[in-house]
């Protein structure tokens, strides 16, 4: 597909029916690198402009809001990204209802469901964005004994499914998406556009690489007190909090490192239990969220004996370092 | 012949959270609204899957309803936890956990606000829906300049423009600041990390407390242009409209659960929960008729009622089992209470005659009268003001409510002195009071945030810095949260059999706003304040943008996923009337 101009705008139309809270379209207001004035303004050199479609934010209501989706979907628009936030249900058990809707049928008066948007958008995107670990893999409403069948975007477009762009659908996850993440991946999304970028280099999830390449304990500023074998034994203190239901070992994620925003906050870092949020798994594997993972107890045990031996040692060295040498008391 | 009745159809309707459906028909010849319908096209399941899960996990799993208030749901939820296991959190951690939802309204109200509201009446809107407005804006001088900077209300609403507003923007930026502010308390926003049953993990460091506090002096520096800056323009369109009171009017009919426990009260104890429930800095109450009827958590507790008419649910009562039929105080529970409802969900065509909605009908039954009443949260602060105002029941340093009103200071910051200023309790609840109350709202949770910094870092200062008690899950019991969520009531109700969650019922504010007419045909607060609003929209039936509607349901800041019908344009034509 030909790349655009750099002066011309790439749309951006952002579904935030599915099963959602609109958390993602929360978070992304909330971020800075790059805050979403400089992605609308287009002042970042290289990068077109972003025209956004979107219902928390759009100044047009109701019909009119929806010609620009109505546009993309009859193949008026050109190529555009589509973001999905929120789960996409199973609507055959619904029979003549819908468990989400978006809009209606202007003939029919009846609701559109937002399996339907979906059917009708993805094919003519350049991109499709999962946001949300709810879009990529269905999470919190997918849990064991939900009633509408909840699944992310992927499974819902099918095995090897590609947009026009020739991408699969990208995922970021997050409950909510980290802000950053999110519109760091839609400013190299812009870039891309205009040639200004190679492709989005994604892992094996569908997600980019570049932000979910380590995992929380690996970028945890508490990783050192695990090293040492000091944990906590209750919430509000500095060490370890794997004993108290951290899953961080095991979660790919990048918070501890970004900070929540602006740098401030997090999970682990800031004394929250990660409960695996940014996985495929969330939430039904990472529950109870407050008891202690059954591999912790094992991989916590075994640097019981290193730990304890490195404190001590490091506790001698650090008493010495901290008297000034003795030449300079003469 | 005049103008027709038609119906209009809006969906979705934008600037809320999720979508909500609204659906109306309006008489051009009387330029009035006749007839509304509320509807919400999506349902989730929170209550069916929340079943035989583990109850430690239910402000995880419960934050999860909501992307822009999800921490009242968890702080709700943790309310309730903490009566179900018996526990009360260290002083510090009710400060922090106080500090964490003070910066959550005023982020919200700030984004909502300037962001989404203002947008209605900003320069571009004002200049599409009523140009004679905007031309005497132009020449009306704005009375409080001097403090907010803003020549006249023409450039009011300029600075508004989305996205290119000097306003807009600061706003945007300005809901970061506090946002942040939220993080150093609860971890993340809005699903927050650090808090637990029981207390947070947060450590609390002073540096923790001046973080926030820097932060709060450059909101507290914001809101002293801001709060008159909002009250010359809501001022202006009463003035540039005379009845415009009328837009989105209705009975008052107001609801607070209350908000931010005083933790030398709180023992999160049913049984004494009419007592620390008074001792909140939000007041918890019901006013009817600018009558404030009740003040007692236990008597609104035990009010209410979850009925069905209008919803796609079929009906548990005589169907499921009654899980409460006593409170911990022994008084009778209906099997209608949120402790004894099963949600059964049915989904089926959308008919108006019928029913058309996922949302139910929450109603509070007040025994004077025997009335099922359709509460509003009046958009969230005009129920709280309101209701703590009546109640005279909270005087700390920078708020002092006194039945007629509430006095509200903030202190010097950099390049202004300390100001005080007075809510009074309006003569209506209409759109333009549930938007200035929200202005004064933010005030108000600033200035009760200087208060509880102040007592967190006693705290500290005195050695007392554990922000968690433990706790153990009992194998049986009942419970309840009530809170604030940012725009409205907040309840949570529990009953946990064999260690595990055997029913949930959560009660946001939307759930009542947004409600549909009731089994007794009362219609829901979006419907009642829609229905007979006057339009004071320049534009005729061709070009109709609804701008007083949209006002009307926005007031009440909408938050479900759901959308506003208001078909016109090419519309039915349902009746056609004869000017007299």
């Amino acid at each position: 597909m030909p790349g655009i101009d750099v002066n011309e705008a790439v749309d951006i139309l952002w579904l935030t029916a599915g099963l959602s809270c609109d958390g993602d379209s929360v978070a992304m207001t909330a971020a800075t690198q790059p805050r979403l004035e400089d992605l609308v303004d287009g002042t970042l050199p290289g990068v077109p402009r972003m025209r956004l479609h979107h219902p928390v934010l759009a100044y047009e209501v109701g019909d009119e809001f929806l010609e620009a989706f109505r546009r993309a979907a009859a193949g008026e628009m050109d190529p555009f990204i589509l973001v999905v936030e929120g789960s996409l249900p199973d609507e055959r058990p619904a029979g003549e209802g819908y468990w989400a809707a978006f809009g209606h049928d202007p003939d029919s008066g009846e609701p559109i469901s937002t399996c339907t948007w979906v059917d009708r958008l993805a094919p003519r995107a350049w991109a499709v964005v999962a946001v949300g670990t709810c879009a990529a893999w269905g999470g919190i409403h997918a849990m064991a004994g939900n009633p509408t069948g909840a699944k992310g975007v992927e499974e819902h477009l099918g095995p090897g499914w590609r947009s026009a762009g020739g991408m699969p659908v990208i995922n970021l996850p997050g409950c909510p998406v980290q802000p950053d993440n999110c519109t760091g991946t839609l400013l190299h999304l812009l870039r891309q556009r205009v040639g200004q970028a190679g492709a989005l280099e994604l892992d094996g999830l569908g997600r980019p690489a570049s932000l979910f390449g380590e995992t929380v304990h690996e970028c945890c500023d508490r990783g050192g007190c695990y090293e040492q074998a000091d944990f906590a034994d209750g919430y509000g203190t500095h060490g370890c909090i794997v004993k108290l239901g951290c899953w961080g070992p095991v979660v790919d994620c990048n918070v501890p490192r970004r900070g929540w925003m602006g740098g401030v906050g997090g999970c682990p870092n800031v004394g929250g239990t990660c409960i695996g949020c940014t996985m495929p798994g969330f939430p039904d594997k990472f529950m109870p969220f407050l008891e202690e993972p059954p591999g912790a107890r094992m991989s916590a045990s075994a640097v019981v004996l290193y730990g304890r031996t490195v404190r001590a040692l490091r506790e001698v060295t650090r008493a010495s370092m901290q008297v000034v040498p003795e030449w300079r008391r003469r | 012949m005049s103008p027709p009745v038609v119906e209009k159809v809006w969906e979705p309707i934008t600037r809320i959270v999720g979508s909500l459906g609204i659906h109306t028909k309006v008489d051009f010849a009387d330029r009035r609204v006749t007839e509304c319908h509320s509807t919400s096209s999506i349902f989730r399941g929170y209550s069916v899957f929340m079943r035989g899960k583990d109850p430690r996990d239910a402000h995880v799993i419960t934050s999860r309803i909501c992307g822009i208030c999800g921490d009242n749901h968890a702080t709700c939820a943790v309310y309730a936890q903490n009566m179900a296991f018996g526990v009360r959190p260290p002083a510090l951690a009710e400060w922090i956990i106080n500090l964490a939802e003070a910066a959550e309204y005023m982020f919200d109200h700030n984004l909502y606000q300037d962001n989404l509201v203002a947008v209605d009446f900003c320069e571009r809107m004002v200049g599409e829906t009523n140009p004679a407005v905007l031309r005497r804006a132009e020449t009306t001088a704005a009375p409080r300049a001097g403090e907010h900077g803003h020549r006249t209300v023409a450039d009011i609403m300029r600075a508004f423009n989305p996205y290119e507003g000097e306003l807009y923007r600061e706003a945007l930026a300005m809901s970061r600041l506090t946002r942040e502010m939220f993080c150093l308390m609860a971890g993340r926003h809005v699903h927050p990390s650090t808090l637990y049953p029981g207390g947070v993990g947060t450590v609390a460091s002073p540096e923790l407390f001046d973080e926030y506090l820097v932060r709060l002096l450059r909101y507290a520096e914001f809101l002293k242009r801001m709060v008159p800056l909002h009250d010359d323009l809501f001022d202006f369109f009463l003035d540039a409209l005379p009845g415009y009171e009328e837009v989105g009017r209705r009975r008052v009919l107001l609801g607070s659960w209350g908000a931010f426990q005083h933790p030398e009260h709180c023992d999160f104890r049913y049984e004494s929960m009419s007592d620390w429930g008074r001792a909140m800095f939000v007041s918890p109450g019901i006013v009817i008729d600018d009558e404030l009827v009740t003040t007692d958590l236990v008597e609104i507790n035990l009010g209410i009622r979850i009925l069905l008419g209008s919803s796609f649910y079929d009906d548990w009562e005589g169907q499921e089992e009654v899980f409460v039929t006593r409170d911990p105080l022994g008084n009778p529970v209906d099997v209608r209470h949120p402790w004894n409802q099963t949600t059964l969900p049915r989904p089926q065509t959308r008919q108006f005659a019928d029913r058309y909605t996922w949302v139910m009908s929450p109603r509070w039954l007040d025994r004077r009268t025997g009335e099922l009443l359709a509460l509003d949260t009046g958009g969230g602060p005009l129920a709280r003001l309101w209701v703590t105002a009546r109640a005279g029941l909270v005087d700390v340093p920078g708020v002092t409510a006194d039945g007629g009103g509430i006095d509200i200071s903030l202190p010097r910051t950099a390049e202004r002195p300390e100001v005080t200023w007075r809510w009074t309790v309006p003569r209506w609840s209409n759109a333009l009071e549930r938007d200035r109350a929200r202005t004064y709202y933010q005030a108000y949770s600033a200035a009760l945030a200087f208060h509880f910094l102040e007592q967190a870092m006693t705290e500290l200062r005195a050695g007392r810095s554990e922000t968690w008690s433990p706790f153990t899950v009992p194998s049986d019991a009942i419970a309840c949260g009530f809170h604030e969520a940012v725009r409205g009531l907040l309840s949570h109700h529990v009953v946990i059999r064999d260690g595990q969650i055997a029913n949930y019922h959560p009660y946001p504010p939307t759930s009542w706003n947004a409600s549909p007419r009731d089994c007794f045909g009362t219609p829901g607060p979006y419907e009642d304040a829609v229905e007979g609003t006057p339009l004071f929209e320049e534009n005729g039936p061709d070009d109709f943008k609804g701008i007083d509607v949209m006002r009307t349901v926005r007031s009440f800041d909408p938050c479900l996923p759901c959308g506003v019908h208001l078909y016109l344009g090419g519309g039915r034509t349902l009746a056609t009337r004869h000017a007299p």
